[in-house]
C-alpha cells in the first residue's frame, strides 16, 4: 500500500474482506431477528443481537488500542477510561431522555439527584440534552483528555513502561472520582434505567437492531480510517516512530506530534465505541474505569495479533464469546482461561492468532510453488 | 471472482458461529426452570456465592418434597461475575434463552439497577434477598432483605432510647445504600431533637484499608463529654480494617458502640472477634436466634455445604423465606406465569427463621422482625433488643422530601410502585 | 446510677448474704431483662461470696450458660460437640449436653461496663502501680459518689505519684462538675487540671466556661482550656505523622518487592500483589498448624512466607518470564494472567471469604502516651519491621555474592555474562528475591487488613506508583517515595476526605513523572535507556 489514499483503502483487499464479512453477519442477524417469527428455529432473539451488539462495541475499542499501541507503539492501559467518558457522555443524553418518567417524576433532575437533594442541574448536564451537542461530547471528553494528558507526557519523552503506568494511573484516578457521589455522575450505581434514545424506545427489536447496524457502520468506518492512516504517510512515520523513537527524532520528525495525534484519535474512537456499547447494555458505571478493563483490552488485541486492525477485532470478539459461554458453563474455569490465554499469547504467539494463521498459510503455500501469492503481505511488521 | 468465493465461504462461517449463540432453547415443559443469578467470581462471590448454595439446597430439598405443582424444579445458574452490565446481560440470558420463571439474584444496589429494566420489559420476576436503600418498587421484583425503616431507623431508636446516645457518627462508604440510609438517619435524628454539631458524616471508597485518621476523628468526636454511637454503613472488605483499627486505638464498645447494618456473621469469619466484643449490629435474623425452625435450618445448611464451620446470615434468611414463598405463590397460582405468581405473592405468608411470620405486602416488601444483637467473641451476635412486633417494609421513605408522598401499592386499583398519594397520580411504570 | 451500694459493698467487703440468696440471684440472669439481670449483678457482688468473682468473670466470657431443658443457670464450658457444664455454686459436675442445648446468658455492654467498673474499684487496691494507674484512668469522669469516695480512699495510701496524679484528676473532675462547690475551691480545681490532657478535663472546663457567673473563673477556664488546646493540636500533629509514616510502611513494604523485580529486572510484575498475598495466606496456614502458637507464629511466618513466595516467584521467572527478558510490555501481560490464575487458584482452595488471621496479644492495643496521643502497637512494628527488610535487603544486595551479580546484571546484561555470571541463575534467583519480599509484605498486611483472594490488587497500583515515583532502580528512591506519598497523604486527608487525598495523590504523580519522566531519583546511564 504504497500510495494510499481514501480511494486504496477502501478498494484494499483486506477492508472488502472484513466489511463483507462484517456486514453479512450483521445482516443476516438483523433480518432473523426482526423477519423470523418468534418460536421458528431460525429465528435470532434480541439477547443475540445485543450480543452481538456489545462484541463490535468490544470490536471497535479493540481496534482503536491497536492503532496506537500496534502502528505507534504506545501501550495505553487508560483505553478504558475513553470508552467509558464516551459511554458516560452518552449516557447523560439517555438520562435526560427520562424526563419526568423517572420514579419521582422530577422533569428537570435524574432520579439519583433528586434524592441526594441536588436543587439544579450541574452545568456539565447542560449539554446532554441534545443529541447534537452529545455527539460532540462523545468525541470531545475523551479527545481533549487524550490530547492534554498525550501533549505533556509525549513532549517530555515520558515512554514504554512508564507511560502504561501512568496511563493506569489516570484510568484509576477517575474511576475513584466518578465513584464519588459529589461527582455528578451517579456515583457508583452510575447510569440507567434508559428509556430512548431519539424518541425511539431502547426497548424496541428495531432500535436495537438499529444500533447494531450503527455500530458495524462505525466499526467498518474506522477500519477504513485505521486502514488509510496506516498507510498514510502518518502512518509510517508512526511505525518509525515505534520501531525507533530516538532515530525517528533524529531524522527530523517531531514525534511527539504524530505519537499525539494518533493517540487523540484513538481516544475518540474508544470514546464512540463507549457511546455505542451504552444504550445496547443499558447501563454505565465507575466500574467502566477499572483498571482490570484496560488490561483485559489489551488481551483482545494481543490475542488476536497487532499492528494487523483486524486481529484486534477478531481477538476482541473471539475472548469475549469465550467470556460469555465459559461464565456461562464453568464460571470457576474462566479466570484460569483468561489469565492461561495471557500467559500462552505473550510466550507462544507475539503476533496472535492472525500471526499465527498466516504463519501457517505460508507454509502451506510453500510447498505447492504455483499457489497465488497473496497480497496481504505486509502485515506483520516486525520489532525491529 | 477469487474474493467473491472468499466472501460467501467467511459469511458461512460467520453464520456457523451465529448458530452457536442460540443456546439451547427450553425443550422440555415438564420441569420447572430457577434462575440463579449469583456472582461467583469478582469482588463480591464472596458474599454471592454463598446465596447460590442457599438456593441450589432449597431447589434440593422442595424436589425432594416432590417440587411444585409435580413438576421438579431445575436450577439455571450463570455467573455474572460481579461485573454490573453483565447481570443485566446474564438476566436477558435466562428469560430469553433458558426461559426461567423466577430468578434468584443479585446483592448490590447497582446489580439491582442494572437487572431491573430487564425484568421489567420482558415481565420477569425477582427475588432481590438484601437489605438495602428502599426508594424502589417494580412490580417484577420481590425485595425480601430489610428497607431503611426495618433495620436503620429501630437501631437508631435503640441507641436513642436505650444506650442514650447523644452524638452520632454516620459512617460509610460511598455508595447509593449508604447515602440513603445517612441522608434518611439524619432527617430521623434531627425531628428526634438531636443537633448539626452532633452528627458527623463520613464516606470512605470501597476496600478503604487504611482507617487510621478517621478512628481518630471518632475518638475525638466521642470524647467530648455527650454519649457517642457510630452507625456504619462501610461496606464488605473494609470493614475488617475498620474494625481491628478500632480495637488497637482501644475504642471500646463500651465507650463508642459501632451499629453495622452490613456485618453480618458471614463477614465476621474473616475478623478475630475478641476485641469487637459487645459492638453491635441490626438485621431481620441472627444465626445465634433459638427455635426448631432455625435449628433445622442450620442442621441442613451445614449438611449440604459439608462443613460444619460455615455460618448462616441474614441474606440467607431472605432467601429462604422468598423461595418459600414463591413456591406457596405458585401452588396457589396454579402457574407460574409472572403476573399471576406476582399476585399470589401479595398477602402470602410464610414461617421466618426467628420463630414468627413473614408477610409480603402490598408494596412487594416484607413484615420483619428487628434484631439487634452485640458481637461474641465467637463471631456470633447475642440478640439483646428486638421489636415487639413485624415492622412493614417501607418502599420510599417518610424522612426524604422527595419520597414522603410516594407510595408503592400492586393491587387494584392504584397499582403503582410510585404513587403520589397527594397529586393521587402514578409518577413512573404504570399497570397496563 | 442505682448500683452504688454494690460498688461500696464490695470495696468494704462486707458479705451479707446467704447462699441461698446467691442461688436466687444467678437464676435471676437468667431473665430476659437487662435490668433483671443487672440487679443479679449487684446481688452476686453484694455477697461477698468467693464464687461471686468466678461468676461474673464466667458471665463476661460467655461460659455462664442457661441449660435448656432444665432451666438453669450454670457454668459451662465448650469441649468437644457440647458443653460440660458444673454448678456455679458449689463446682460440682452436671454432666454434658449438646452445643444447642445451653446458651449463654446474655449480656449487653451496660453490664459489661458495670463489670468492668466493678473491677476496677476492686483493682484500686491492687498491688500492681500499672494496674492501679488503668484502674484509675478507667474511673476517671465517673460521678458515681461510691467511685469518688474509693478514688479518696485509695488517694490517702497513694504514693506512687503517676497514679495519685490520674485520682487527682478524677477528684477534681468531680469537684468542678459539683455545683454547689465554692468558687476558690474550683479555682484550685482548675489549676490543678490546667495540665491534663484527658477529654473529661476538657469537658468540664468547657462547661465551666460557658456556665461560670464568676469572671475569674471564666478567665480560668478559658487560660486552661488554651493550653490544652494547644498541646493537643501538637500532639494531633504527632499523630498525623504517624499515621503517614505508618501508611509509608505499609506502601514500601508493598512497593519493595516490585522495586526489585521491576527496579532492577525490569521485569513488570502485575502478579507482584498475587505474591503478597501467598504472603498472608501463608501467615494463615501457619496459624492453623500451630493453633495454639498465636504468640509466636508470626516468627515462623516471615520466613515461610518468604520460602512460598519465593519459591512461586522462581517457578514463574523459570515458566513464563524467561522467555520475555528485553520485552517489558509482553511481561506485564504475562504476569496479569499469572496474577489471574493465583487468584482463582487460591479462591478455590481457601474459598473465596476471608480467612481470619489472629493478632497475637503484643501486637494489640496501643502505647499510650498520653490521653490523646497513643502509638498503636501493630502499625508501630510494621514502621520498624518495613526499615529492617529495607535495611536487610540493602545488605543483601551490596554485601552477598549474589547481590554483586544482581547489580551488575542488571547495570549491564552482555558484560555480566562476559565476566562469567550464570545469568540465569541470577534471573531465577533475583526474582524469587523479590517475591520473597512480597510475601514477607503479605505476613504485615495480614496484620491489617483482610485476608482473602483480592487482597493484591488493593496494593499493586500503590506499589506501581511508589516505585515508578521513587526512580526506577533505586531503593532509596522507593524509600523516600514510600513516606513521602505516606505523609502527604495523610496531611491532605483530614482536610480533603480520603477519597479525594488520594486522587490528589495520584494526579501530582501523573503529573510529576510528566515532568521528571524517571522519577525522584533517575538512575544514571546506559542502563537508564529503554
Amino acid at each position: 500500500m504504497r500510495h494510499s489514499d481514501l480511494k486504496t483503502a477502501l478498494t484494499d483487499r483486506a477492508a472488502k474482506v472484513f466489511i463483507g464479512v462484517l456486514f453479512s453477519a450483521v445482516i443476516l442477524v438483523a433480518l432473523l431477528n426482526l423477519l423470523v417469527p418468534v418460536d421458528s428455529a431460525l429465528h435470532v432473539s434480541s439477547y443475540t443481537v445485543t450480543l452481538l451488539g456489545k462484541y463490535l462495541c468490544y470490536a471497535l475499542l479493540a481496534l482503536a488500542l491497536d492503532l496506537v499501541w500496534g502502528f505507534g507503539g504506545i501501550l495505553s492501559l487508560g483505553h478504558g477510561a475513553f470508552f467509558a467518558l464516551g459511554g458516560y457522555a452518552m449516557g447523560m443524553y439517555l438520562m435526560r431522555q427520562i424526563g419526568d418518567r423517572g420514579v419521582y417524576g422530577n422533569p428537570n433532575l435524574p432520579d439519583f439527584m433528586v434524592f441526594l437533594n441536588w436543587k439544579e442541574l450541574p452545568w456539565y448536564w447542560q449539554a446532554s440534552d441534545h443529541f447534537g451537542l452529545t455527539l460532540l461530547l462523545v468525541g470531545l471528553a475523551p479527545g481533549l483528555l487524550a490530547f492534554v494528558f498525550g501533549w505533556l507526557a509525549f513532549r517530555s519523552r515520558v515512554t514504554g513502561v512508564y507511560l502504561s503506568i501512568i496511563t493506569q494511573a489516570l484510568t484509576y484516578a477517575l474511576m475513584l472520582a466518578f465513584f464519588r457521589n459529589e461527582f455528578g455522575f451517579g456515583g457508583n450505581n452510575g447510569l440507567t434505567d434508559f428509556k430512548d434514545i431519539l424518541g425511539f424506545s431502547l426497548q424496541a427489536d428495531s432500535t436495537r437492531v438499529a444500533l447494531l447496524i450503527a455500530t458495524a457502520l462505525a466499526l467498518a468506518g474506522a477500519f477504513v480510517l485505521c486502514r488509510w492512516i496506516t498507510g498514510s504517510r502518518l502512518g509510517r512515520v508512526t511505525l518509525a516512530v515505534r520501531d525507533g523513537e530516538s532515530r525517528a527524532r533524529f531524522l527530523g520528525y517531531r514525534t511527539e506530534h504524530y505519537k499525539l495525534w494518533i493517540f487523540t484519535l484513538s481516544a475518540v474512537l474508544a470514546g464512540i465505541a463507549g457511546a455505542l456499547y451504552v444504550p445496547q447494555v443499558g447501563i454505565i458505571n465507575p466500574g467502566e474505569f477499572s483498571p482490570l478493563n484496560s488490561i483485559e483490552l489489551v488481551v483482545w488485541v494481543a490475542v488476536g495479533g497487532r499492528a494487523t486492525l483486524y486481529g484486534a477485532v477478531i481477538g476482541a470478539i473471539l475472548v469475549n464469546y469465550g467470556k460469555t459461554v465459559f461464565t456461562g458453563v464453568m464460571p470457576e474455569a474462566w479466570l484460569f482461561a483468561l489469565g492461561g490465554l495471557f500467559v500462552a499469547v505473550t510466550v507462544f504467539l507475539p503476533q496472535g492468532l492472525v500471526g499465527l494463521a498466516s504463519d501457517l498459510l505460508k507454509r502451506k503455500r510453500r510447498t505447492p510453488p504455483t499457489a497465488p501469492q497473496t497480497t496481504n503481505k505486509e502485515s506483520p511488521h516486525e520489532p525491529a | 471472482m477469487k474474493s467473491k468465493i472468499n466472501l460467501k465461504r467467511l459469511a458461512a462461517a460467520g453464520l456457523a458461529c451465529g448458530s452457536l449463540l442460540y443456546g439451547s432453547a427450553a425443550l422440555a415443559a415438564d420441569t420447572i426452570k430457577v434462575g440463579v443469578l449469583h456472582s461467583l467470581s469478582g469482588t463480591m462471590a464472596i458474599s454471592e456465592s454463598t446465596l447460590k448454595d442457599t438456593v441450589l439446597m432449597m431447589i434440593k430439598e422442595q424436589n425432594a418434597k416432590g417440587g411444585v405443582m409435580g413438576k421438579k424444579l431445575e436450577p439455571v445458574v450463570v455467573d455474572p461475575a460481579s461485573d454490573w452490565p453483565l447481570f443485566a446481560e446474564k438476566a436477558r440470558q435466562l428469560i430469553t434463552q433458558d426461559k426461567v420463571d423466577v430468578i434468584f439474584g443479585c446483592w448490590t444496589s447497582v446489580s439491582r439497577k442494572s437487572v431491573l429494566p430487564v425484568v421489567e420489559e420482558l415481565n420477569g420476576l425477582l427475588f432481590y434477598p438484601v437489605q438495602y436503600e428502599g426508594e424502589e418498587s417494580s412490580k417484577n421484583v420481590f425485595y425480601t432483605g430489610a428497607a431503611p425503616n426495618q433495620q436503620a431507623i429501630p437501631a437508631v431508636d435503640y441507641l436513642l432510647n436505650d444506650l442514650g446516645v447523644k452524638r452520632f457518627v454516620l459512617a460509610g462508604t460511598d455508595y447509593v445504600y449508604p447515602r440513603t440510609t445517612n441522608k434518611i438517619l439524619e432527617a430521623y435524628l434531627k425531628a428526634k431533637g438531636i443537633k448539626e454539631d452532633d452528627i458527623m458524616i463520613n464516606y470512605t471508597p470501597f476496600g478503604q484499608s487504611d482507617w487510621q485518621s478517621i478512628v481518630s476523628r471518632i475518638k475525638e468526636f466521642g470524647g467530648e463529654g455527650k454519649k457517642t454511637a457510630v452507625v456504619s454503613t462501610i461496606n464488605g472488605d473494609a470493614n475488617v480494617p475498620f474494625y481491628k483499627e478500632l480495637a488497637n486505638q482501644g475504642v471500646d464498645a463500651s465507650d463508642i458502640p459501632v451499629v453495622a447494618f452490613s456485618v453480618g456473621e458471614q463477614e465476621l469469619s474473616g475478623i478475630d472477634t475478641g476485641p469487637l466484643v459487645g459492638h453491635l449490629a441490626a438485621w431481620n435474623y441472627f444465626e445465634s436466634v433459638y427455635n426448631d425452625a432455625n435449628d433445622k435450618f442450620i442442621e441442613q445448611w451445614h449438611q449440604y455445604i459439608g462443613d460444619d464451620k460455615r455460618v448462616t446470615n441474614d441474606p440467607m434468611e431472605a432467601t429462604y423465606i422468598g423461595f418459600n414463598m414463591w413456591v406457596k405463590a405458585v401452588e396457589k397460582a396454579k402457574s407460574t406465569d409472572t403476573d399471576k405468581v406476582a399476585a399470589a405473592m401479595i398477602g402470602m405468608q410464610t414461617p421466618n427463621l426467628t420463630g414468627g411470620t413473614a408477610v409480603m405486602n402490598k408494596n412487594h416488601h416484607l413484615s420483619k422482625p428487628v434484631l439487634i444483637g452485640e458481637i461474641q467473641d465467637d463471631g456470633q451476635f447475642a440478640v439483646v433488643w428486638q421489636t415487639d412486633g413485624l415492622v412493614k417494609g417501607d418502599a420510599w421513605s417518610d424522612y426524604l422530601p422527595g419520597s414522603k408522598d410516594l407510595i408503592a401499592d400492586w393491587t387494584k386499583p392504584v397499582m403503582c410502585g410510585n404513587y403520589n398519594s397527594k397529586t393521587k397520580t402514578c409518577g413512573g411504570q404504570a399497570a397496563q | 446510677m442505682p448500683r452504688v451500694l454494690i460498688l461500696l459493698l464490695v470495696l468494704i467487703g462486707a458479705s451479707g448474704l446467704a447462699r441461698a440468696d446467691l442461688h436466687e440471684a444467678v437464676a435471676g440472669l437468667g431473665s430476659r431483662s437487662f435490668d433483671d439481670k443487672a440487679q443479679a449483678i449487684e446481688q452476686i457482688a453484694r455477697s461477698g461470696d468467693p464464687q461471686a468473682t468466678v461468676i461474673l468473670d464466667a458471665l463476661e466470657s460467655r461460659e455462664l450458660v442457661e441449660d435448656r431443658a432444665n432451666q438453669r443457670i450454670v457454668l459451662g464450658e465448650k469441649g468437644g460437640d457440647g458443653w460440660v457444664l458444673k454448678d456455679p455454686i458449689s463446682g460440682e459436675a452436671l454432666g454434658t449436653v449438646g452445643s444447642r442445648d445451653a446458651r449463654p446468658v446474655v449480656i449487653n455492654n451496660r453490664l459489661r461496663e458495670l463489670i468492668h467498673n466493678l473491677r476496677a474499684v476492686a483493682a484500686l487496691a491492687s498491688a500492681n502501680p500499672l494496674e492501679r494507674r488503668a484502674a484509675a484512668s478507667q474511673l476517671v469522669g465517673n460521678d458515681d459518689p461510691v467511685v469518688l469516695d474509693a478514688l479518696r480512699e485509695r488517694q490517702r495510701e497513694e504514693d506512687n505519684p503517676l497514679v495519685s496524679g490520674v485520682i487527682d484528676t478524677a477528684l477534681n473532675i468531680a469537684v468542678l462538675r459539683n455545683p454547689d462547690t465554692e468558687l476558690a475551691v474550683r479555682l484550685n480545681a482548675i489549676d490543678a487540671v490546667a495540665g491534663s490532657l484527658e477529654p473529661a478535663v476538657r469537658n468540664v472546663l468547657r462547661d465551666r466556661f460557658s456556665e461560670t457567673d464568676a469572671s475569674s473563673e471564666k478567665r480560668a477556664a478559658q487560660k486552661a482550656l488554651a493550653s490544652i488546646d494547644a498541646r493537643a493540636e501538637r500532639y494531633q500533629m504527632a499523630d498525623t505523622l504517624f499515621f503517614g509514616l505508618s501508611l509509608g510502611s505499609v506502601l514500601l513494604l508493598a512497593a519493595i518487592g516490585l522495586a526489585i523485580t521491576f527496579g532492577v529486572m525490569g521485569v513488570i510484575n502485575m502478579a507482584h500483589g498475587e505474591l503478597i498475598m501467598l504472603g498472608a495466606y501463608t501467615t494463615y496456614m501457619v496459624q492453623q498448624i500451630f493453633p495454639q502458637g498465636h504468640e509466636w507464629s508470626l516468627l515462623v511466618a516471615v520466613p515461610a512466607a518468604f520460602l512460598v513466595s519465593g519459591f512461586a516467584g522462581v517457578l514463574i521467572e523459570r515458566l513464563v518470564i524467561r522467555f520475555l527478558y528485553g520485552r517489558p510490555l509482553e511481561t506485564l501481560l504475562a504476569t496479569f494472567g499469572v496474577s489471574l490464575i493465583l487468584q482463582q487458584a487460591v479462591r478455590l482452595i481457601f474459598s473465596p471469604l476471608n480467612r481470619t488471621v489472629v493478632t497475637p496479644e503484643w501486637m494489640s492495643g496501643a502505647l499510650q502516651i498520653n490521653p490523646v496521643f497513643s502509638l498503636t502497637f501493630n502499625r508501630l512494628y510494621i514502621v520498624f519491621f518495613a526499615l529492617a527488610v529495607f535495611l536487610l535487603l540493602q545488605l543483601v544486595l551490596k554485601k552477598t555474592r549474589l547481590g554483586l551479580q544482581v547489580r551488575a546484571v542488571s547495570q549491564n546484561r552482555n558484560t555480566a555474562r562476559g565476566l562469567g555470571i550464570r545469568r540465569e541463575r541470577v534471573n531465577a534467583l533475583t526474582f524469587g528475591l523479590g517475591s520473597g519480599i512480597a510475601g514477607i509484605a503479605g505476613v504485615a498486611l495480614a496484620q491489617l487488613t483482610n485476608v482473602g483472594p483480592n487482597l493484591g490488587q488493593a496494593y499493586i497500583i500503590d506499589s506501581f506508583m511508589v516505585v515508578v515515583f521513587g526512580g526506577v532502580g533505586n531503593l532509596w528512591g522507593t524509600l523516600t517515595a514510600a513516606f513521602g506519598l505516606g505523609i502527604a497523604n495523610k496531611l491532605i486527608e483530614p482536610m480533603a476526605g480520603a477519597v479525594l487525598a488520594k486522587i490528589v495523590i495520584l494526579v501530582f504523580i501523573i503529573l510529576f513523572i510528566q515532568r521528571k519522566p524517571r522519577g525522584l531519583f533517575p538512575q544514571r546511564g546506559r542502563a537508564a535507556e529503554e
